[in-house]
């Protein structure tokens, strides 16, 4: 890929006329270069993306992140354990409960800290409802992203109850910083049980519905079968995770595979696609939050009574080590690298997020497609600028 | 000369320029609002509701705001060809009217090439979006004029021939007598194949969803009206597209459900109610669908609607000049069956077609 000079324009001189994408021949006349983002509606926040163009076709990609850098790593350098906890969910912030409680899992595991078991449970009614969240957006903005308004509003009818059930719990529509480090804040409110039960007795006929609208359109399969296709040997490689991975077929999911806090006394299924094309990506969200209504059904019936935490000293000091600790967040494997000097604060803090890997992808996906699948494509990735760019 | 004549000559155009006006600008105010309270109905949501009884001012209140809003022009913008070009769309429906039988006396001129002016003028709209979409000099926006060019030279052709196979039908190229011919059964009931690829041709021509590509938010930003702002922006946004539309409702309310007729002898009336359903159909295809993609829309638009509507041409005329008593029968016998199999095949030619895809996108990687 040759870099655009100043006028930006590629130098390719006499070639310009006989180019070639993925074997197919190419009649370019002049290239043109767009620089799609920061501000655009469909790039899922600020991620910026330079378009070399011929007529309508994607020569060639260059994702430019860092628009929404807050230096986060280094924040939690000069901040205590309990206070770096608030800035947690403020980073992948559709899903903020997976990244306080990767951070927490980290912290705990360091302190060789033993959870009650109502803690643990609420911890994942709480991840659940939250990946249930992320995955009507995620669903809602690729529909948008193929121009189709309905189903945004659709999911985001129903994100709001359960932005409701959430907020009950936790006090908070997003920042929810509920985990705290040897349980969670708060016990469920006594009206949180027969509203729960309430949604998840709702809420499956809802994704069926979305499903008559969405998934059967003739439309909509044109436009998402074969495209964006990722094998699952590049998906490995890349390193991709979440619904990214388990589309092109990889039966990876960090909760079966890694089992964590108490999922493995839980029934469910990790859905898998077959061909690693934006409908398995899509299919994989729908089935998983259907996975995730079951979760949280077992986990209501089967919640233990007793205390929600532990009684931890009110200043945390980890011993001196090191440790990573990954969650299965909506949009992949969220990890935290800790490494701790037996001091008030961690002395390097590590974030690996999902959508950074997914972006990784961006050019060897995209060159020698449309426009419009370019959008459809980085949607059905549902990256999150958040997360990336930290 | 007599004074009588020119008086009565001068009353018809002032009366024409009312009509032609008063379409355009009813229809710029209600279909908007009737969209978004529509759509937000069917996407669980009041939509505007706030201005007047039930959001009836809403309209009027956008209309006001874009009004005293400034008039910008890009620094590297074609000027003149910047303000102009809002002007040359607006020709299209406001001209287009022209030949339409608005009620059974009152048409403003009764072509007898009418089929024929309604495809010359309706030809002529692209000029106006593509205009605006170079002379923006915006990347966005020259995209989706140029979308917008290909994507409507495209789709006269489809539609071009089902006039034709209308004018067949009639045996007049007059608009007047094509509703005259509808006096016993409308057209879509002898044509449905007809009506269908009329529908589905003249929302890619008014450039709606699913066929929206030339002004796709989530892609191109509003394509040739990126740089459009305040009343310029209203002209396109609300003016041209609706007021297109609904003339393109009144042309297809005239071709296909009888014009003006209706029971109890025919009116405006009639006319108006066609127009509004015609118009929730796009509503309705508006908020259920998603976009096309290009290639997908000119491979539709080439592959099959051509081919469909070719055959529909060809079978009119011949039963038509074969068996000239029971042409009607046999023509809406042909016309419903091809319908009935093209629903029945096309799912399943789609299927197939996706499989091939998917299996040469995993093999291509």
């Amino acid at each position: 890929m040759s870099s655009p000079d100043a006028t930006g324009r590629e130098n390719m001189g006499a070639e310009a006329g006989r180019g070639e994408v993925d074997g197919r021949p190419i009649l370019s006349m002049e290239e043109m270069l767009l620089n799609m983002g920061p501000q655009h509606p469909s790039t899922h926040g600020v991620l910026r993306l330079i378009l070399h163009l011929d007529g309508e076709l994607v020569i060639s990609v260059d994702p430019v992140i860092g628009y929404l850098h807050r230096g986060m790593e280094k924040i939690a350098e000069n901040r205590t354990y309990l206070q770096m906890l608030a800035m947690m969910s403020r980073m992948d912030y559709l899903s903020g409960i997976f990244m306080e409680w990767a951070y927490v899992r980290a912290v705990e595991d360091l302190m060789d800290l033993e959870l009650p078991p109502r803690a643990e449970y609420l911890r994942v009614i709480t991840a659940e409802l939250n990946r249930i969240m992320s995955h009507h957006v995620a669903i809602g903005d690729f529909m948008l992203n193929l121009g189709s308004w309905t189903p945004f509003f659709w999911t985001f009818r129903d994100r709001e109850i359960a932005m409701d059930l959430i907020e009950m719990v936790t006090g908070q529509r997003m920042m929810y910083n509920y985990m705290r480090v040897g349980g969670v804040r708060y016990d469920l409110p006594d009206e949180f049980e027969p509203a729960c039960r309430e949604f998840l007795d709702y809420f499956p006929a809802k994704i069926d519905e979305y499903e008559k609208l969405i998934t059967y359109n003739e439309i909509f399969l044109s436009r998402t079968l074969g495209m964006g296709v990722i094998p699952p040997h590049e998906a490995v490689s890349q390193g991709l995770s979440g619904p990214n991975l388990r589309g092109s077929g990889v039966k990876w999911d960090l909760r079966r595979a890694e089992p964590y806090s108490v999922y493995d006394e839980f029934d469910f299924e990790v859905p898998v696609g077959t061909w690693g094309d934006a409908f398995d990506r899509y299919k994989c969200r729908i089935e998983e939050m259907r996975q995730s209504v079951r979760i949280i059904r077992q986990a209501l019936d089967g919640l233990p009574d007793g205390p929600v935490n532990v009684k931890t000293p009110p200043m945390l000091r980890p011993p001196a080590g090191s440790i990573y600790r990954a969650v299965e967040s909506p949009r992949g494997e969220w990890g935290v690298y800790m490494v701790s000097n037996g001091g008030l604060r961690p002395w390097r803090l590590k974030m690996r997020d999902a959508s950074f890997v997914a972006i990784s992808m961006l050019p060897r996906l995209l060159a020698g497609n449309k426009i419009a699948d370019l959008i459809a494509i980085g949607g059905s990735l549902d990256v999150l600028m958040g997360g990336t760019d930290r | 000369m007599d004074i009588a004549a020119v008086a009565e000559s001068m009353f018809r155009i002032i009366l024409a320029f009312i009509v032609l006006l008063s379409v355009v600008m009813v229809s710029a105010v209600i279909f908007p609002f009737a969209m978004r309270r529509l759509w937000g109905f069917m996407g669980d949501r009041l939509g505007p509701n706030r201005v007047g009884p039930q959001g009836l001012f809403q309209p009027l209140a956008d209309g006001l705001k874009l009004f005293v809003k400034e008039d910008i022009t890009p620094l590297q913008a074609d000027r003149l060809l910047f303000l102009a070009a809002p002007a040359l769309a607006l020709f299209t429906p406001t001209l287009m009217q022209v030949v339409i039988p608005f009620t059974e006396n009152y048409t403003i001129a009764d072509l007898n090439i009418g089929l024929i002016y309604v495809v010359a003028v309706g030809t002529f709209g692209v000029t106006g979006l593509l205009l605006g979409g170079w002379a923006s000099n915006n990347k966005y926006s020259l995209l989706g004029g140029l979308r917008s060019a290909a994507q409507m030279i495209s789709y006269e052709i489809p539609l071009m021939i089902t006039i034709v196979v209308v004018g067949l039908l009639a045996g007049s190229l007059s608009l007047n007598a094509v509703v005259d011919a509808q006096e016993s059964i409308w057209f879509v009931a002898v044509q449905p194949l007809a009506f269908i690829v009329f529908i589905i041709a003249g929302i890619a021509e008014l450039n709606r969803t699913p066929f929206d590509l030339p002004e796709a938010e989530s892609e191109l930003v509003s394509g040739y009206m990126t740089e459009y702002g305040g009343m310029r922006f209203a002209f396109f946004a609300a003016l041209i597209e609706w007021s297109n539309a609904t003339v393109w409702a009144l042309v297809g309310a005239t071709l296909f459900l009888g014009g003006w007729r209706g029971p109890f002898g025919g009116s405006g009336i009639y006319l108006a109610l066609k127009v509004a359903f015609i118009v929730f159909v796009i509503i309705w295809f508006f908020s259920t669908f998603p976009r096309l993609q290009v290639d997908q829309l000119m491979s539709f638009c080439w592959k099959i609607l051509i081919p469909f509507s070719l055959f529909n041409l060809v079978t009119t005329g011949l039963l038509l000049a074969l068996l000239p008593e029971y042409a009607l029968w046999g023509i809406a016998a042909v016309s419903w069956a091809s319908v009935i199999l093209f629903i029945g095949l096309f799912h399943r030619a789609l299927k197939g077609i996706l499989l091939k895809k998917r299996l040469r996108a995993l093999k291509g990687f």
